[in-house]
């Protein structure tokens, strides 16, 4: 099948500061897609080239099949965007609000429509109040609801769970995953790397306009060293014993503690009872132990850390 | 078709706005209503001298009008640039709505609460004393005239919601359009100002609109000025319904990164 989204080359400068260097990636149908990142990365400029609000300077991008900027009102029947700032009209109330959106995009049995996603959403109760006197959540819920009508084939969440309490946020996910179960494509932007890797089927991260990694989160957890063990000792006499022991055939590195120890041990089985057994015969015995798993915060910290040691 | 129904939809969305906020209909006839009465009782008797045969309220009514249209169309400016600052103006770009159809809207619903604000205005001028001898073609013309400009300003008044960086500055321009009222013939005749202002004022757009005006109804015709403020009217609309389209397509007008 034909990658849904697919991105080459993208650059972006606003003046002279330069927001997209050259970025390429594909989402796949159906799958959900993160672009991880921190403020400023460029997350909202790729996005925003996607949903067509604006131009790249260099490079192609296309949606759904159809190129951004030469076939944008294709592209625009087939995207909704939702930003990272709930785009409710206020002075309307949330029933006028869907109506709105199902007029511009000419629905037919709108009414019905309209009551249903109110249900799905738990506002039929408000459906007939101002906007304005919604909660924040609420006012987000509505604002997913209006991007479902007509129920385009990709949708774009921009940060959806910024600024969202927990459990407005695990609402948040649960929508996106059954968006993404009926086949929905999904293309979500967060400067959080466990949103990316609870959600995500592909994640790229994008750091300064350039994606630095990309591939599933299992994926990337592999550019990290894995292997470790974290050893925890009583006293620091045990842990000097140890790391004189183990200093001759791993990497080892002191926490700060002066109380535990991470190995290189390696994540076999025989690697670990290789280390063990070492323990054992020099009558070392650490009061506990973990296997350190990597997270997508290493890979995140490794990768965009070196990128700063490079300036 | 689409195009035309979408207009309509958009219009629909922002008469809304204007019907809820009916404060706002009272702030922009407030002012109008404040310097007719101010210029009818407090000025009128030593201005009205000037006016020769016409009385000084039939005088002033069409500039008022025009006043009123101008004090109106900043709230265009201010709704559109709220729109613009709430993220909604994005949401309507990222759909298959021609640009047109959106700033359409805007255009359609402030002409309507407009000519309704300019109604409200006459009404209070009718009741200090505003008569006119204008038949049923005069009046036909004259709110033809007044639903032009009306329409035009509003197109200028789009233009600067777009290009303004926060609502409270959008609706700023009609301030220099208030100045262009005053340093016209709409209050006094012009012979009575300094040359500089005299020759401004006779070469103005606002002077033939509202000469144009008081001539179809003081004098029951449309007189000389016609064909300028016609010509003034269309292209302004003209410039300003492409200017402000252009400048949608190409601002990004979305959040920064």
């Amino acid at each position: 099948m034909k990658p849904t989204i697919t991105v080459r080359g993208l650059k972006k400068s606003y003046k002279k500061n330069m927001v997209l260097r050259g970025v390429d990636f594909i989402v796949e149908p159906g799958t959900i897609f993160a672009l991880l990142g921190s403020n400023g990365a460029g997350k909202t400029t790729t996005i925003n080239i996607l949903a067509t609000l604006i131009k790249a300077d260099e490079g192609a991008a296309t949606v759904n099949g159809y190129d951004v900027e030469t076939e944008a009102d294709a592209v625009r029947r087939s995207i909704s965007l939702t930003g990272q700032f709930a785009a409710v009209d206020d002075v309307l109330s949330a029933r006028e609000n869907l109506e709105l959106i199902g007029d511009l995009r000419h629905i037919e049995n709108l009414a019905q429509k309209v009551a249903e996603l109110l249900e799905r959403f738990g506002l039929t109760d408000a459906a007939d109040r101002r906007v304005a006197t919604f909660s924040g959540g609420m006012r987000r819920r509505l604002d997913i609801a209006m991007s479902l009508i007509g129920n385009p084939p990709v949708i774009f969440f921009d940060e959806p769970t910024t600024g969202l309490d927990p459990e407005a946020r695990n609402d948040m996910w649960q929508t996106i995953r059954t968006l993404a179960n009926k086949g929905t494509t999904i293309f979500l932007t967060t400067q959080y790397l466990e949103e990316a890797d609870e959600l995500a089927d592909k994640i790229a991260l994008l750091h300064k306009g350039e994606i630095v990694a990309s591939g599933t989160a299992s994926e990337l957890k592999k550019l990290v060293p894995g292997g470790l063990v974290e050893l925890t000792f009583h006293d620091e006499r045990q842990l000097k014993r140890a790391v004189s022991l183990l200093q001759k055939r791993y990497n080892v590195t002191k926490g700060n503690d002066n109380l535990t120890l991470t190995v290189a041990a390696g994540a076999s089985t025989t690697q670990l009872a290789d280390l063990f057994i070492q323990l054992r015969d020099a009558k070392i015995e650490p009061s506990d132990f973990s296997q350190k798993v990597p997270t997508i915060d290493d890979v995140f910290f490794k990768l965009t850390g070196n990128k700063k040691e490079e300036k | 078709m689409h195009t035309i129904k979408d207009t309509w939809t958009m219009a629909k969305r922002s008469l809304k706005h204007i019907v809820r906020s009916p404060d706002t209909i009272i702030t922009v006839i407030l002012t109008p209503i404040a310097l007719l009465l101010l210029f009818v009782y407090v000025f009128g008797g030593a201005l009205g001298r000037q006016t020769g045969s016409v009385e000084y309220v039939d005088f002033i009514t069409p500039g008022i009008i025009v006043l009123t249209v101008i004090s109106g169309i900043a709230y265009a400016a201010f709704r559109l640039n709220v729109d613009i600052q709430k993220g909604i103006i994005s949401r309507f770009r990222t759909m298959p709505v021609a640009s047109s159809s959106i700033l359409g809207g805007q255009a359609a619903s402030s002409t309507l609460s407009n000519l309704f604000s300019s109604l409200l205005v006459l009404i209070v001028a009718f009741i200090i004393g505003f008569r006119s001898d204008a038949g049923p073609t005069e009046w036909l013309l004259f709110v033809g005239l007044l639903a032009l400009l009306t329409l035009a300003l509003t197109w200028l008044a789009i233009f600067f919601g777009l290009l303004a960086k926060s609502p409270e500055g959008a609706g700023a321009f009609s301030y220099i359009l208030m100045l262009f009222i005053f340093i016209s013939p709409s209050f006094v005749p012009t012979d009575s100002m300094t040359p500089l202002l005299r020759g401004f004022a006779e070469h103005q757009p606002l002077t033939p609109i509202v000469e144009t005006m008081r001539s179809l109804l003081t004098n029951g015709t449309p007189g000389d000025s016609a064909w300028m403020a016609l010509a003034w009217i269309i292209g302004i609309l003209v410039a300003f319904y492409l200017a402000s389209l252009l400048l949608y397509k190409t601002k990004a007008i979305a959040a920064t990164s």
